[in-house]
């Protein structure tokens, strides 16, 4: 969907903000481009909606070079949301996340009801918040003012830079959570920038790492932990590495399936079903392995089961977690 | 050409009577230094004081603010009926216009010093005398100066009127002139005045940018 | 004391406002011709930054002529009547206008620019719905202290002959009449402080749709009530 070609970008005053970048970001996924601060992130994502233009080389948008596409057209098919939010002020919410269908000459009607469900979708419910002025709003919820605002003419195409950056850690996780599960139901192809690794490793199905102007790294997030290529992207990672791998397995990648729980006297008399057959500890699908780590350690038992919709549909053992910890 | 001719002419008229013209100049630097200088000495330490009890600033501020849209026409036409005619009269309108943007400044310099700097200084163990002095007044500075640079400029302006009520200055040429259609007589009597106004407005800019001032006001002045 | 007051205001009521209709219309031929031309000086000196310091500093220096010498100064050139006060008016009216709309366009945050390009909105579509829009409260705030300017200035215009108020304080002055001198300036001054309130209640009446955060005037909540 969106293809770099061995771009350059240096600008007037001859900085050179990246060199020779080639990477794609294919059609509903997310890719997420992560470096230290100052490392070109934001001129790489603004040289897809032609905010800048490459010095050399070239950018696909759906393999028609952007070059050849008028810069009006390409912008309001690309939803932004920029580093700073840039909320307009001076108009409400609903405003806001109006502009873009409202320049593509949507009728109002269409435009009314896509505000409501903009703002439904980012949690935000819209008889309160319809007609509520920017200033009025956290951090946490102008974010999502400034991300309803990219989603609102349907673009096929998502750049958000940092959008989640001026947060404090507990809404910005809340807020990663959710729009994993947004991406899940609309299915965009999104380019996400961060500085954080972390942030990377969740939201990303590749990942770019960039040192001050350069590609070090372009690979799926559990490559990344398993084979970085360098001692920049080994230190950009840090050191929890296996943990931070398990957070990328789901419990149900590696869950045995089953439909009855075995051993429900097991030999160390620790069992995951007590008395009267109800289950005491259990574990969701979509779990990561880190927090079925934590649930283990916590319940002290052997092996739990898989639970979804009430039912079991699974088993997993303590000790295939310490493999795959280990190194396995 | 014939405009050309004319400046020429007022040229001529102000070589011709230069005397009278240096009695005029003499007379309206008077007006302004005289009433400048009393606006001065009565406005910065009402301003100061005012700063300390809330209700007295607000209702100088709000007296202030309205007294600032009356002309300046008015002012003078008022102190006629009160003071009577003559250059006492003249004197007296001219410093109550020059108080005003004067009083207004030194307590918006006052105010707009941070709180927490205050604090701070206090914290270290200043009395409130030693804050006001230390900090306060030099921080605000710049700002009373530019009340000052605008009510300077203001009664250079207005000096002009103060010939109505038998003040004298520069005002006589130029009003004597519209009278007797003498033009040479209006230009000698109003482009002396100008280039007053705008020398003394350049000098105060330059030194308001040297003790740090912004350079420019946040309200236009009124023009005399 | 009052009494004799009131009684000339009765006495000359349809001369005084004759008198004040001439001072307003004296104002607003001024404001016709003053608004274009302040305003597409300060959109060009937005979008031209260049020229910004000298155009300012041209309309700061003709602010400071004394308006008894520019009009004098124009009179050889334009006659006795309106036209010479109305040249003085609009250059006096320029530096307030200029400014505001030139801090009210250039102070519209960066972001905030930055994201009506990147929602690709034309550089005629950022002017029209998010510059003018941000800017119009400062614009006017700019509008309302021309005008009080001018309403005070266009009190001297009298004695070349424009009329208005001004004819009644020198009038008053030559006859010595106190109750003219005073009835004509306390109306004069009225004129502005009502000027420069119905500005104000449009002003905060902009800001307050641009979401801005205002302390109300009172004539601003009464009329947002009665809208509402
Ligand atoms: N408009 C510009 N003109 C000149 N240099 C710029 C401009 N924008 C960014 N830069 C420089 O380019 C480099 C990369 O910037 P940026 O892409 O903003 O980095 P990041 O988003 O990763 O922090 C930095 O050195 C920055 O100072
Ligand atoms: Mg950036």
């Amino acid at each position: 969907m969106i293809k770099f070609d061995n771009v350059t970008k240096i600008y007037a005053d001859s900085t050179v903000a990246i060199r020779d970048i080639s990477f794609e970001v294919a059609e509903g996924t997310t890719t997420v481009l992560v470096g230290p601060s100052g490392c070109g992130k934001t001129t790489t994502m603004k040289l897809v909606n032609r905010l800048e233009d490459p010095t050399e080389g070239a950018v696909y948008y759906d393999g028609t070079n952007t070059q050849e596409i008028g810069v009006t057209e390409l912008r309001r098919d690309i939803g932004y949301v920029i580093q700073e939010i840039g909320l307009f002020n001076h108009m409400t919410v609903g405003e806001n996340v109006a502009t873009v269908p409202k320049l593509k000459g949507w009728d109002d009607g269409q435009i009314d009801d896509r505000v409501d469900k903009l703002l439904e979708l980012m949690a935000l419910s819209p008889e309160e918040y319809r007609d509520q002025y920017p200033r009025e709003l956290s951090g946490g919820q102008r974010q999502r003012v400034g991300v309803a605002r990219a989603l609102a003419a349907d673009p096929d195409v998502l750049l958000m830079d940092e959008p989640f950056g001026a947060l404090d850690p507990i809404t910005r996780a809340d807020l990663q959570d959710e729009f994993l599960e947004i991406q899940a139901e609309i299915n965009t192809t999104i380019l996400f920038v961060t500085h954080s690794i972390d942030e990377a490793l969740k939201m990303g199905d590749k990942i770019v790492i960039f040192d001050v102007g350069e590609l070090v790294q372009y690979d799926t997030p559990r490559n990344i932990l398993e084979n970085p290529n360098s001692e920049f992207v080994r230190d950009f990672v840090g050191e929890d590495i296996t943990l931070k791998k398990l957070s990328l397995i789901n419990v149900d990648e590696i869950m045995r399936p089953t439909n009855v729980i075995e051993d429900t006297t097991d030999q160390d008399s620790k069992t995951a079903v007590t008395n009267g057959g109800e289950v005491m500890h259990h574990l969701a699908p979509g779990d990561s392995l880190k927090s079925a780590l934590s649930t283990f350690v916590e319940s002290d038992i052997q092996s739990l089961p898989v639970v979804e919709d009430e039912e079991t549909i699974g088993v997993i053992d303590r000790d295939e977690i310490y493999e795959i910890y280990n190194g396995g | 050409m014939s405009e050309l001719y004319t400046l020429v002419e007022g040229g001529q008229y102000l070589i011709e009577n230069f005397d009278e013209f240096l009695t005029l100049l003499r007379e309206h630097i008077i007006l302004v230094l005289v009433s400048e200088l009393a606006a001065i000495t009565v406005a910065v330490p009402l301003g100061v004081i005012a700063v300390r009890y809330n209700r007295l600033k607000s209702s100088i501020l709000s007296v202030g603010n309205v007294a600032q849209t009356i002309p300046t026409l008015a002012v003078i036409a008022l102190a006629f009926p009160i003071f009577g005619l003559g250059f006492n009269s003249a004197v007296i309108a001219l410093f109550v216009y020059a108080l005003l943007p004067i009083l207004t400044n030194t307590i918006a310099g006052l105010e707009q010093v941070d709180e927490n700097t205050i604090e701070a200084a206090e914290g270290m163990g200043m009395t409130k005398w030693e804050v006001l002095r230390k900090i306060q007044l030099p921080m605000a500075l710049p700002v009373i100066f530019a009340g000052i640079r605008t009510s300077v400029v203001i009664t250079v302006g207005t000096a002009y009127l103060a010939f109505f009520i038998g003040g004298g200055g520069l005002g006589v040429w130029v009003i004597s002139g519209i009278n007797l259609f003498n033009t040479p007589q209006i230009l000698a009597g109003a482009i002396p005045g100008a280039l007053l106004a705008i020398t003394l407005d350049s000098v105060f800019a330059f030194i308001e940018h040297q003790i740090g001032g912004e350079g420019h006001h946040d309200q236009s002045i009124a023009t005399g | 004391m009052i009494g004799s007051y009131i009684e000339f205001t009765l006495d000359n009521w349809q001369d005084l406002l004759q008198l004040l209709i001439e001072h307003i219309e004296l104002v607003v031929q001024t404001l016709i011709i003053a608004l274009p031309l302040g305003i597409s000086l300060g959109i060009f000196i937005a979008y031209y930054q260049p020229a910004s310091l000298s155009v300012l500093w041209g309309a700061g220096v003709a602010m400071t002529i004394p308006s008894l010498a520019l009009f004098g100064l124009l009179v050889p050139f334009l006659g006795i009547g309106n036209p010479p006060v109305i040249v003085a008016l609009v250059l006096y009216a320029q530096l307030p206008i200029i400014r505001n709309t030139y801090i009210g366009l250039t102070g519209v945050e960066k972001d905030m620019i930055e994201a009506g390009e990147g929602v690709g909105m034309t550089r005629w579509q950022r002017l029209r719905q998010i510059q003018i829009p941000v800017a119009l409260p400062v614009i006017t705030a700019g509008v309302r202290n021309a005008t009080v300017i001018l309403i005070g200035v266009a009190t001297v215009g009298a004695y070349v002959g424009a009329g208005g108020l001004g004819d009644y304080i020198f009038t008053g002055i030559y006859q010595a009449n106190t109750e003219m001198i005073v009835v004509a300036t306390v109306v004069v001054s009225l004129l502005a402080l009502v000027f420069d309130y119905g500005l104000k209640i449009i002003e905060q009446f902009l800001q307050l749709q641009n979401g801005e955060d205002v302390a109300l005037t009172r004539g601003t909540k009464a009329i947002t009530k009665v809208i509402t």
